[in-house]
């Protein structure tokens, strides 16, 4: 038994959700796949009167296209979205991604709902769903709103969601045939200490870069400085001003020292992830130094 | 939608009805051990780590320990103690025995689960996918090799 009881809610529809949420308040948190909450109640690190579970109210899960956009449900587990059709083929990096957090059972049982609006730093999804320009749509009783996920998380743990508001969906614009993306990550337990997210997009022959660092910082981190320095680069001519570019950003990031490493280690993982990630969205080989 | 003090819960377990009035608090894995007598699932890291709590939940592995019993209503929940068919180890038990994929055996009942789910969903792994798997189960002996012979024997 968990340390605290609660009360547990099973509501068939979000209209009963919104009610509870609004009933409740402070005392309430919404329930999906538990792996991040129901550990936190154990360690007595939150503590709770109501737990809503959204598991059951219809339409929260699944994935489909529609005008361009990939929508992901909410209550998507991270193993429904690594093994999805439409993930896969559209976006097959981030199909990847699912298929590496943590563990088999974590993937089954977590939902990437679950994952960003719990805003645990050292998470995967984040840095790549910001880096893929994916929005959110957050449902509460007076309606939804889309917010960018490059703005959802605010710091640890925290998020522009409102108390009584559900994320229902996640939005990831198609990327273009000729894009592609990367992510590469590196820690020793099972959550990243750093992970970067990387994509190559070509325009009309000029190469776009989009880079995004996650798990580093309270929230994920845009590296405009290697995206500027990138821009118009081709990835035959990458080499130097990727290394150097990507060693003068990892300098600029807050990071700070915690269970995954000191913060120097971490903005040394941070440089070798860009430069690996970049270079595998561009299409290149994994250059290793000689040894 | 009503609070619930304590709610009855329905589902099936190794291919069986059954029925069990549970706090919401109450986490599957005890349930399983302490109510319904299902000691074969294990408590070990209890955060979702090492795999000793598997259970197949509809055909899924799903950490017992970090999951709410209520979770289980109206599911299919499959335990080390349903794998064998009319006193018939089957054919990954099998496996395991045959070559010694086991020391201490604490961890078996996770191993021999996950390696159930992973023939369900991918009949034909490769050595990667098996690895990368059964990546979340923690053998403490050390005895991966063995392990990893028994599940290549399956397929």
């Amino acid at each position: 038994m968990l340390p605290h009881r609660f009360q547990y809610h099973r509501p068939d529809n979000l209209e009963q959700v919104f009610e509870l949420l609004d009933r409740y308040g402070d005392d309430v948190a919404p329930y999906a796949g538990g792996t991040e909450l129901l550990l936190a109640l154990k360690a007595r690190v939150l503590r709770y009167e109501h737990l809503v579970d959204l598991k059951r109210v219809p339409g929260l899960k699944g994935v489909c296209e529609s005008d361009g956009q990939i929508v992901i449900g909410a209550l998507s587990s991270h193993f429904s979205l690594a093994t999805d059709p439409i993930v896969k083929r559209l976006v097959p990096a981030y199909a990847a991604l699912s298929d590496n957090i943590a563990n088999i059972r974590v993937r089954v049982s977590g939902t990437i709902g679950g994952n960003l609006c719990f805003a645990e730093p050292h998470a995967d999804p984040p840095a790549m769903l910001a880096a893929l320009g994916a929005s959110l749509t957050l449902r509460g009783r007076d309606g939804q709103r889309r917010v960018a996920m490059a703005d959802f998380i605010e710091g640890e743990f925290t998020t522009v969601r409102g108390p009584a508001e559900v994320l229902t969906e996640v939005r990831i614009p198609a990327p273009a045939a000729s894009a592609r993306y990367a992510y590469c990550s590196f820690g020793h337990l099972e959550r990243p200490a750093v992970g970067i997210a990387a994509g190559y997009c070509p325009e009309r022959g000029t190469p776009h870069y989009r880079i995004w660092a996650g798990a580093i910082a309270g929230r994920p981190a845009q590296l405009r400085s290697v995206e500027d320095a990138l821009e118009g680069v081709p990835p035959d001519k990458l080499g130097d001003v990727l290394a150097e570019a990507a060693s003068a950003a990892a300098q600029e990031l807050p990071a700070h020292d915690d269970l995954q490493g000191s913060a120097d280690y971490k903005r040394h993982l941070a440089a070798v992830l860009t430069r690996r990630a970049v270079e595998q969205a561009a299409g290149l080989q994994p250059r290793r130094k000689a040894a | 939608m009503d609070a619930t003090e304590r709610m009855m819960l329905s589902f099936t377990l190794n291919g069986r009805p059954v029925e069990v009035d549970v706090e919401p608090s109450d986490l599957l894995l005890d349930v399983l051990r302490n109510r319904l007598g299902l000691k074969g699932t294990k408590r070990s890291c209890d955060v979702e780590v090492c795999g000793a709590c598997t259970v197949l939940m509809n055909g899924l592995p799903v950490s017992s320990c970090t999951t709410l019993a209520a979770d289980a209503d109206g599911q299919t929940v499959l335990t080390i103690e349903g794998v064998a068919q009319g006193g018939e180890l089957d054919r990954v038990q099998r496996a395991f025995v045959e070559h010694a994929g086991m020391q201490c055996g604490f961890c078996t009942p996770g191993m021999v689960l996950a390696t159930t789910a992973l023939l369900n969903v991918n009949p034909k792994p490769d050595n990667a996918e098996i690895r990368h798997f059964l990546r979340g189960n923690i053998c403490r002996c050390t005895g991966y090799i063995k392990i990893l012979e028994a599940v290549k024997s399956l397929v």
